[in-house]
């Protein structure tokens, strides 16, 4: 029983209830966020000048004269289905308005992360390799200030120097349904470096952190009094024994990546997910952000679930816990 | 004897840090002088629009031709304010609750702990907007709901700070004569976890300016015609595609606190162990 407890099939599959379990608790913290705070929608859509009967007849027409819990389970059904339900403010289809913005919304994340990822672990190995000499240092203070720094301090400080003053690259991220590869790799340049400098300290500094922590090993004075070079020291004595917290810091921060395109989806203009959910806070048009929001909960839960997954297949310690 | 601890702590602090110290109370001087040391007031029309910095107005003026320099100094006070709030309700809330966790153990602290996690595994942007959808866009609620996403991660430190003081003598000793928790809580666990949870208050209320400061600039936090920093990068952001940088002069003021305040901090860390409060 013991034994089958900690098999790595047992944990994995433990792991991704729980997620599930997670997912469906957030659709219910969502909705509640929305319905039972006390800020009416209908109220708000008409205005405080709107009569009583006016707005107990949007409500009706809205549904929100059923009781929460009867709502809450037509929502999520139709969720389950793929129907998102119509937004208030255009009366369209959520579904059909997410559509392209999804796609390019994970387009400009992934190409950050394809970016960020491997430039983070290669510096952070840099780091460990020079640590406390000047390097190390210069790391460890960019990594303060980039960690303090709002995205739109980067973002614009990148347009105005970038794409006005030295007009390399274009300063809006607009993308068409019909632009070539390479013109949506212009267009997304900037909004790119910029969220690669949003995750690439942290991600660094965790790796060398990591590496670090498996430095002081026996294992490793044992290769270092075999003479082998730093570099293959850290590469392949330590790096492997580090991998599972980096693949945890990495995944972490694409998660991070995951709301910090919100607001770079704004500053640049790029018609993304974080611009929808944006707008339409804005409009208070309740159902387009709730979907909106699920999504980024979602991808955001199951970026952490996967960190967790791999880190328990990576790291054999983990599977068999005290 | 406080006096003895703050000269202590002040000594220690590399030169980084102190910087950082000086720039955080210019800061907060001129928040709270706002009136008096700002050259003019904050909606008055003094030139032409995205006037170039000179004597006139030291840092140029806006997209309707206001002095930069007055608004900064009026908006630091809301900026200040709020987010100073927020924080303050974020650590009341969930220093009680953690230490209220800690202290009852068993199905009240699982209770806590599991609906701290829930709360947890939504990005605070995420849910800060879903949330403002419905509520009405004010200083009190901007504040209630910072102050509430924030309380989480206070709840984990604290919680975590507080177990391992729950299993001291002293502790023991005031459940024996039959103190009741509250007086466990504010009398024996409080005190002695002042130090860790000082550090966190600067480590929240630097997340706080940032947060705030975002929320603005999407448009969902301070409303026109109050300004707070963010709400200034967002009315000077169409500037920059001409080379205009009024943008950056907000967006740098949040930048140079936020880098003072975990200046500080890192440096009372990494100097004094005894605060880092074992974790």
């Amino acid at each position: 029983m013991a034994v089958d407890n900690n098999s790595l099939s047992t944990l994995v599959v433990k792991r991704l209830a729980l997620g599930l379990l997670l997912l469906l608790a957030i659709s219910v913290l969502i909705f509640a966020g929305t319905e039972l705070l006390p800020g009416d929608v209908a109220q708000s859509i008409l205005g405080q000048s709107a009569t009583p009967e006016a707005v107990a007849n949007l409500r009706a027409e809205m549904g929100l004269d059923r009781p929460a819990l009867t709502r809450y389970f037509s929502w999520l059904f139709g969720i389950v289905q793929g129907d998102l339900g119509t937004s208030l403010s255009s009366g369209r289809d959520i579904s059909t308005m997410i559509g392209d913005r999804l796609g390019n919304t994970l387009f400009l994340a992934s190409s950050a992360a394809l970016i960020s990822v491997p430039l983070a672990i290669f510096l952070g190995m840099v780091a460990v390799h020079y640590r406390d000499g000047i390097v190390d240092k210069l790391i460890s203070i960019t990594t303060i200030a980039t960690i303090s720094l709002p995205e739109f301090f980067i973002g614009y400080l990148l347009i105005l120097f970038l794409a006005v003053n030295w007009n390399l690259l274009p300063s809006s991220s607009i993308v068409y349904s019909d632009m070539s590869f390479m013109e949506r790799l212009t267009a997304i340049a900037i909004p790119c470096i910029t969220l690669t400098f949003v995750v690439l300290a942290h991600m660094m500094r965790m790796t060398r952190a990591a590496i670090l922590n498996v430095m002081n090993s026996a294992y490793i004075e044992t290769a270092e009094l075999k003479g082998l070079s730093p570099f293959k020291i850290i590469f392949h004595h330590a790096l492997p024994n580090a991998i599972s917290p980096i693949i945890t810091v990495v995944v972490l921060n694409l998660a991070y990546l995951v709301v910090g395109v919100i607001v770079v989806e704004i500053i640049f203009v790029y018609p993304g997910m974080g611009q929808l959910l944006v707008d339409h806070v804005t409009n208070r048009d309740v159902p387009v952000v709730q979907a909106v929001g699920l999504i980024f909960a979602a991808i955001y839960i199951l970026l952490n679930m996967f960190a967790d997954i791999m880190s328990i297949i990576a790291n054999p310690r983990l599977r068999h816990p005290k | 004897m406080k006096n003895n601890l703050m000269h202590d702590i002040f000594s220690h602090l590399s030169w980084g840090a102190r910087i950082g110290l000086l720039s955080i109370l210019i800061f907060a001087f001129a928040a709270i002088f706002a009136p008096w040391v700002s050259p003019f007031t904050q909606d008055e029309i003094v030139g032409d629009v995205w006037e170039p910095i000179s004597a006139h107005s030291w840092l140029g003026t806006d997209q309707l031709g206001r002095d930069i320099l007055s608004r900064l100094i009026h908006g630091a006070r809301n900026t200040f304010f709020i987010a100073g709030a927020a924080t303050l309700l974020s650590f009341f809330m969930g220093t009680f609750l953690g230490f209220l966790a800690a202290v009852s153990g068993g199905r009240t602290d699982q209770a806590l702990s599991r609906s701290n996690d829930l709360l947890m595994a939504i990005p605070t942007l995420i849910f800060a907007l879903v949330v403002l959808s419905v509520l009405p866009a004010s200083m009190a609620v901007l504040i209630v709901v910072m102050g509430v996403l924030d309380s989480t991660r206070v709840f984990r430190l604290s919680r975590a700070v507080a177990v391992d003081i729950v299993v001291m003598d002293y502790v023991e000793a005031a459940r024996l004569r039959g103190e009741n928790t509250l007086w466990i809580i504010f009398r024996e666990i409080l005190p002695n976890a002042l130090s860790p949870l000082f550090a966190e208050f600067g480590l929240r209320f630097a997340f706080a300016v940032l947060f705030l400061s975002t929320l603005s600039f999407l448009g969902l936090g301070i409303q026109p015609p109050d300004a707070d920093w963010g709400s200034m990068v967002k009315e000077n952001k169409d500037g920059i595609v001409f080379g205009i940088p009024a943008a950056l002069i907000p967006a740098g003021a949040i930048a140079i606190l936020t880098i003072s305040i975990n200046l500080v901090v890192d440096s009372i860390l990494s100097r004094t162990s005894s605060l880092k409060g074992g974790r």
